[in-house]
C-alpha cells in the first residue's frame, strides 16, 4: 500500500522532506519510524491525515504519515 | 539600595520616588502593572485620556543572574481593547530598571499642550526633557540617538510613528542587546505613551545591582533551572528554528487559518516554515540562534539577513509569519521580512496589523498575496497616518467595521492569532476568556493539544479544555510576574526540578518563603483582579465570546466548527 511520509526540522536532517513509500499492509505507525532510523524517544507528535497518533496505529492505503521532533513555540 | 516606586506625573511635570505599600511589595512584572492599574485607574476611563496610567514594570527576578528573566510589562487600559491590558517583551529594560532600583515607573497625567517629552531614568529618579528632535522618527533612529545622547549600553523604550499617531494597534518597542527591537506588542499600549506625549525614555542603570538576600541557595536554584531549561528538548528547537518551527506542525494539524481565517492548511507553508527559515539565514550568515535579552538559554531569536547579506530583521516569530503568510496568503519569506523590520520601526503590532490586512484583503481594500502592497501601505499609509493608514492601524476590527466584512477574527476587539479554535478547541477557551482579549500566550493550550507538552488533550474534542485553559491561564499570569520568559513553560511543565528551583530563587532573592500553592494563588489573585476591572469597565459574561462565524463555519480539512456554548465558557471562571 502506498503511503505519503512527511519528516520536519531536524529529522529531515540526512533523510527526506516528504516521500510516497510503499509499505507492507498492516505496518504501524511506530515500526516507519524504527525503519527511518529514528529513534522513539525523540519522536514528539506523530499525526495521520492530521490527527494526532502513536507508535501503535496500523496506517492504510493513500494515508498521510508525519514525523515531528519534539518541538515548541508560541 | 531598596526599591523605590518611581512616578511620573504629565500634567504637572513633576517625578518622585516612593515607598513601595505593603500590598505591592510580593508583586512584580504582569501581577505589578493589573495591581496598580485596578488600584489607581479609573476603569470607565477614556484609554487615551489623562485617567489612564502606563506602568511599566521588570519581573521579580529581573537583573539577577536567573536565567530567562529579562522580560519587562507594560500596563494600561487598553485603547484596542478597553480591558486592562499587560503586555511585555525581552529587551533590555528590564535588568536596566531592576538594578536601579525602580519596581515600578507609573507615568500618569497628560500634558495639557502639543509639546511631546522623553524620559531619562537612573537609580536617582526620572527627569523629564522636552523632545523635538525626535517626533516623526522610527524607533531605530531614536535609538540611534539616545545611544549618542548617553552611551552605548542605554536601555531603551521607545515608540514609532504609530504610537505618535495614538493608533490602537500602536505597540512599545525596547531595544534589545544588539540595538534592535523587542515589542510589547499587543492591545495598543503605545498609545498610550503617545497620549502621554511620551516619545521614548532613556535607562542608565550605571553600576548597580540587585540584592540577593541568599546568594547561596540562589545560586544552587539557577543551576538546577538552567540545566532543566537547557535540556528540554523544546528549548533546542526553539534555539535551532525558533518560535516558526511551529507553521509547519501547526499546519498539518489543520489549525493554520488561511486567507482570513476561511482554510485551515496553507499551500505555501513550506516557504515560510521554521525549517526554510533556518536554512535562508544560514546561507546569507545570518544567525539562526539569538538571544533577546542577557541571560537567556533558550535564544529563540534569529538574525535574520537579506540576500545580499545585510541585516534585515530579528525576531520573526511564528505568529507575526503566519499572520503576514498564511492570513494574507502571502509565501515570500524576504517580504514578510521586510514587513516585520517596517513594523518594528514603526512602531506597531506584527499580528494586529496583519490579521487587520487581511480582514481588509477581505474588504476588497487590496488583494490578498499581495505583499507589495502591504509593504507599500505599512511605509506611505500607516506610518504617515492617511486615511487608509489609520483604520489599518487601528486593527482589524476597525478594518472589518470600516469596510463591512463579517468574517472577522476578534475577541474583545483584538485580533486571533496564529491557531484556529475550531481546529483546536482549546485555544479558543483562552482567547474567549482571557482578560485581555483574543491572546495565545495567556494561556498556551497549544502546548498539551497539538504539543504533547504537559500531557495530551484531543484538539476536536471540547472534553477538559476549559479546565486545561485555566490551569495554563493560572500559570501564566504568575510566570508574567517574575520576569521570566513563557518559553521556560515547556521545561516547567515536563521536568518537575524546574518550577520547584524557580520558587526557590523568589525565595532566596526576597528572603521569603514561598510554595507552589502560593505560586497558584498569586496567578488566581491576578486574574481576579483583571477580571473585576473589565466588570466596572462594563464588560460581561457575553463578552468572552467568539465571533459567530466560528460556530457557523466549518473549516476544511476537518470540516470543524467551535461549539462551547456560553454557559459551558462561563464555567471558565468557576474558582
Amino acid at each position: 500500500m502506498q503511503v505519503q511520509l512527511k519528516l520536519f526540522a531536524f529529522f529531515r536532517e540526512g533523510r527526506f522532506i516528504k516521500e510516497d513509500r510503499e509499505l507492507t499492509e498492516g505496518t504501524s505507525a511506530g515500526e516507519v519510524v524504527d525503519s527511518l532510523d529514528i529513534d522513539r524517544e525523540e519522536v514528539g507528535v506523530l499525526m495521520l491525515n492530521s490527527r494526532h497518533c502513536d507508535f501503535d496505529t496500523i496506517l492504510q492505503e493513500g494515508d498521510t504519515y508525519a514525523i515531528f521532533p519534539v518541538i515548541g513555540g508560541g | 539600595m531598596a526599591d523605590k516606586i518611581f512616578r511620573v506625573n504629565m500634567t504637572d511635570l513633576t517625578t518622585s520616588l516612593e515607598e513601595i505599600p505593603a500590598d505591592w511589595a510580593g508583586h512584580g512584572g504582569r501581577g505589578l502593572t493589573s495591581t496598580i492599574i485596578a488600584a489607581e485607574v479609573p476603569p470607565t476611563c477614556h484609554p487615551l485620556g489623562p485617567n489612564n496610567k502606563l506602568v511599566i514594570a521588570p519581573g521579580l527576578l529581573s537583573g539577577t543572574a536567573a536565567s530567562n528573566s529579562g522580560r519587562i510589562s507594560c500596563g494600561a487600559k487598553s485603547p484596542l481593547t478597553g480591558t486592562i491590558k499587560e503586555s511585555n517583551a525581552g529587551g533590555t529594560s528590564a535588568q536596566a530598571l531592576a538594578k536601579m532600583g525602580c519596581k515600578a515607573l507609573i507615568i500618569e497625567g497628560q500634558p495639557k499642550d502639543d509639546i511631546w517629552y522623553s524620559l531619562h531614568v537612573t537609580s536617582e529618579g526620572v527627569t523629564i526633557e522636552k523632545e523635538e528632535e525626535l517626533i516623526g522618527k522610527g524607533n531605530f533612529a531614536v535609538v540611534e540617538a539616545l545611544e549618542k545622547r548617553n552611551s552605548e549600553s542605554v536601555g531603551v523604550i521607545t515608540i514609532g510613528q504609530c504610537g505618535e499617531m495614538l493608533m490602537s494597534a500602536a505597540n512599545i518597542s525596547i531595544k534589545d542587546p544588539d540595538s534592535h527591537f523587542r515589542s510589547c506588542g499587543r492591545g495598543g499600549l503605545g498609545a498610550v505613551m503617545g497620549s502621554k506625549k511620551i516619545k521614548s525614555i532613556a535607562l542608565d542603570a550605571g553600576d548597580n545591582n540587585v540584592d540577593i538576600a541568599d546568594k547561596d541557595a540562589f545560586k544552587a536554584a539557577n543551576k538546577i533551572f538552567t540545566k532543566a531549561l537547557v535540556d528540554h528538548p523544546v528549548s533546542q528547537a526553539l534555539g535551532t528554528y525558533g518560535s516558526n518551527v511551529l507553521v509547519n506542525i501547526i499546519n498539518e494539524s489543520g489549525g493554520f487559518p488561511t486567507k482570513n481565517f476561511s482554510l485551515g492548511q496553507f499551500e505555501g507553508h513550506e516557504k515560510i516554515s521554521g525549517e526554510t527559515m533556518h536554512d535562508i539565514i544560514v546561507e546569507r550568515g545570518g544567525k539562526p540562534t539569538h538571544a533577546c535579552h542577557k541571560g537567556c538559554v533558550i535564544k529563540c531569536s534569529q538574525i535574520f539577513n537579506d540576500i545580499k547579506g545585510k541585516y534585515k530583521t530579528s525576531g520573526m516569530e511564528y505568529e507575526s509569519i503566519w499572520a503576514m503568510g498564511a492570513d494574507c496568503t502571502v509565501d515570500n519569506l524576504d517580504d514578510i521580512a521586510e514587513m516585520d523590520s517596517i513594523m518594528d520601526d514603526i512602531g506597531i503590532d506584527s499580528i494586529e496589523t496583519a490579521v487587520a490586512f487581511a480582514v481588509a484583503m477581505e474588504g476588497g481594500a487590496l488583494d490578498f498575496g499581495d505583499s507589495k502592497e502591504m509593504i507599500r501601505v505599512l511605509k506611505d499609509e500607516i506610518a504617515r497616518g492617511t486615511a487608509l493608514g489609520r483604520t489599518i492601524g487601528n486593527g482589524a476590527g476597525h478594518v472589518g467595521r470600516t469596510y463591512g466584512v463579517a468574517r472577522v477574527p476578534v475577541v474583545k476587539n483584538q485580533g486571533i492569532p496564529a491557531y484556529d479554535p475550531r481546529a483546536i478547541k482549546g485555544i479558543g477557551i483562552t482567547y474567549a476568556t482571557s482578560t485581555q482579549g483574543a491572546d495565545h500566550t495567556m494561556g498556551y493550550t497549544i502546548a498539551t493539544e497539538i504539543l504533547g507538552v504537559g500531557g495530551t488533550a484531543d484538539p476536536l474534542s471540547k472534553e477538559g479544555q476549559v479546565e486545561l485553559s485555566r490551569n495554563l491561564q493560572i500559570a501564566t499570569a504568575a510566570i508574567d510576574s517574575t520576569g521570566m520568559c513563557l518559553f521556560i513553560a515547556f521545561a516547567a511543565l515536563d521536568d518537575g526540578t524546574c518550577l520547584p528551583a524557580l520558587i526557590d530563587m523568589l525565595n532566596a532573592r526576597f528572603g521569603i518563603e514561598l510554595t507552589t500553592d502560593d505560586v497558584t494563588n498569586l496567578g488566581m489573585s491576578i486574574l481576579k483582579t483583571e477580571h473585576a476591572f473589565n466588570k466596572a469597565a462594563g464588560f460581561t459574561n457575553l463578552d468572552d465570546r467568539l465571533p459567530e462565524f466560528f460556530a457557523t463555519e466549518p473549516i476544511p480539512p476537518h470540516n470543524a466548527v467551535w461549539d462551547f456554548t456560553g454557559e459551558e465558557i462561563d464555567t471558565f471562571w468557576n474558582f
